[in-house]
């Protein structure tokens, strides 16, 4: 039995995504092989040969991958998915856009945003929001995964020395190409990877007023998010999205600034260690899920925490 | 040009759905149903690219039970112009019904599908993408913006740390994130007139698709409970807590 883990990467470095769903894929059992496919990826191959557990990298490099499009990606995934049992991705916008195409090319129900692995064929994942969690046994010869990062503990980044394989690259499809991209440039950790996340909610009031989290995020180094209504309001970016659609997060700690609680936002956030929730309802949904709940006006108890700490 | 629009009838955003005690599933029974959000996003959007004289005609389709009608009848509403139901009482996986549009796809020869991102109920994230790939279509998922000319779709999507944009060629499928528009209220007068538009009921079985189910669900567990902690008085008391009590700063 092997396993293929397709990394996600920036072609000079791996994501800290992968080293979770390597972790993943160690626990399904076999030789857990990583496929970098990129352009000009030499770096972020060297990078997966480096992670531990991991015997084979395989290198899918050429132009036509340079942008990750889902297209061609997934006839590459396709072509090199015969002598895997199992093909595993993390569940982040990425792993998301492409697994599902790799999966209906290959005829298999994917199992989407595993939590946990019974065994080989049966996995748990959350559904409606995380209030059920169903064990799903897949009737499969192969399975198509993608890996809900906040339940998985990453492997280590170094200490492997796995073998490099170049594989026959797949010619592209030409029916989509890159336009442009434009990533907020942010100093502060990644969302789905910082350990201490500030997010804001409706409560904030507006965009103007979600720059006073800045200090306390700067104050404990962490990353900002926000629930979907702040998002909806046109407070705060969709990329902090925290919850059903959007991202889960289970940082050390979770700062909940302005945010009622409603279910989708739990939904991203309640397996955080710890949670901290500050509102001025006292009655608010987000208190029956947080180890110290304040209540109180935040726009005067946010720049308080900050001088506190 | 046509557009499809798959249309998912779910447990209404605003339930809290609990697992049934046997385990076997969700307690779904006697709940609220309403259309998945995300298709009604895609719905909005396929009718603004009808309005502004893009596309020609706007089918809402959905798959499953008699009572999608109902769902369907909620995109009649919105502006879709006739509705399509593959109607089953089958248990159907993202997978099968990927098959079903394809079907419906062959059939149509839509130059456009736009569908939800994800379904609230079993929040897989798939079918869009899957019915792309068996179409052999290109893909734009979580779209917060769509153009199109020429023969191509130029999509924003929402991606980690930001926005990138494709260009994708016709046809092609693409999924709709939170903010791609804002849904418009269906007015009596467009309800009532809802009734009256084309609607087709297809049976599954006469379209000839696999639709077994791949994966087998042995149980629904409640998810691990978190306990309310406690309210502190002030700031000084809640850090003095994370420091001593949970050692997190």
């Amino acid at each position: 039995m092997s396993i293929l883990v397709l990394a996600e990467h920036d072609n000079n470095s791996i994501k800290p995504a992968t080293l979770k769903a390597v972790a993943a894929a160690a626990q399904c059992g076999g030789d857990v092989h990583v496929v970098v496919i990129g352009s000009n990826c030499g770096g972020a191959a060297d990078a997966a040969a480096a992670i531990s557990g991991v015997a084979k990298v395989l290198v899918a490099d050429a132009a036509q991958f340079a942008d990750e499009l889902a297209e061609n990606v997934a006839a590459q995934l396709v072509a090199l998915a015969g002598a895997y049992t199992h093909l595993l991705a993390p569940a982040t916008a990425s792993g998301k856009n492409i697994m599902p195409r790799v999966a209906a090319l290959l005829d298999v129900q994917q199992i989407s945003e595993i939590t946990s692995i019974e065994s080989p064929d049966t996995f748990v994942r959350p559904i409606y929001a995380g209030n059920g969690m169903a064990t799903v046994q897949s009737l499969d010869a192969k399975k198509v995964i993608t890996v809900r990062i906040a339940s998985f503990d990453p492997v280590a980044a170094s200490g492997g020395t796995a073998a490099r394989e170049a594989v026959t690259v797949v010619a592209g499809l030409g029916i989509s190409s890159f336009v442009g991209r434009d990533l907020a440039k942010s100093d502060r950790p990644e969302l789905t990877a910082a350990k201490v996340v500030v997010s804001g909610g409706r409560g904030m009031g507006s965009a103007d007023n979600f720059k006073i989290l800045e200090p306390l995020a700067d104050k404990l180094g962490a990353a900002l998010g926000a629930s979907r209504a702040a998002v909806d309001s046109g407070f705060a970016p969709n990329d902090w999205q925290v919850g059903q659609t959007g991202k889960v997060v289970a940082p050390e700690l979770y700062v909940a600034i302005g945010i009622s609680g409603a279910i989708q936002h739990l939904a991203g956030m309640k397996d955080s260690k710890v949670i901290v929730a500050i509102n001025k309802d006292a009655d608010a949904p987000i208190f029956a899920v947080a180890d110290y709940g304040l209540v109180g006006d935040l726009f005067q108890l946010v720049p308080e925490l900050v001088g506190a700490l | 040009m046509k557009i499809l629009v798959p249309v998912k009838r779910v447990v209404d955003y605003n339930v809290k759905v609990r697992v049934k005690s046997d385990q076997t599933g969700m307690e779904t029974a006697n709940v609220k149903m309403s259309a998945n959000p995300f298709d009604e996003i895609a719905i909005e959007e396929a009718v603004r690219l009808r309005e502004a004289g893009i596309a020609t005609e706007v089918i809402a389709i959905s798959c499953g039970v008699t009572a999608c009608q109902e769902t369907l009848r909620t995109a009649l509403a919105i502006g879709a112009d006739r509705a399509i139901l593959v109607e089953t009482d089958a248990e159907l996986q993202p997978l099968a019904v990927a098959k079903i549009l394809k079907a419906i796809a062959d059939k149509e020869g839509p130059g456009l599908i736009i569908a939800g991102k994800q379904a609230i109920d079993d929040d897989s994230n798939q079918t869009g993408q899957m019915t792309a790939a068996l179409l052999g279509w290109p893909q734009a998922t979580f779209a917060s913006k769509v153009t199109i000319a020429d023969g191509k779709a130029q999509v924003t999507r929402e991606v980690d740390g930001g926005l990138e944009t494709l260009s994708i060629n016709l046809p092609a499928v693409i999924t709709t994130d939170l903010r791609l528009n804002e849904p418009r209220y269906a007015t009596l007068p467009n309800i009532m007139k809802a009734k009256k538009k084309p609607f087709e009921i297809i049976k599954v079985a006469d379209l000839g698709v696999d639709i077994t189910p791949r994966l087998k669900t042995i149980k629904v567990s409640e998810p691990p409970k978190r306990t309310a902690g406690v309210m502190v008085p002030d700031v000084a008391t809640l850090v003095a807590k994370l420091r001593s009590e949970a050692k997190v700063i």
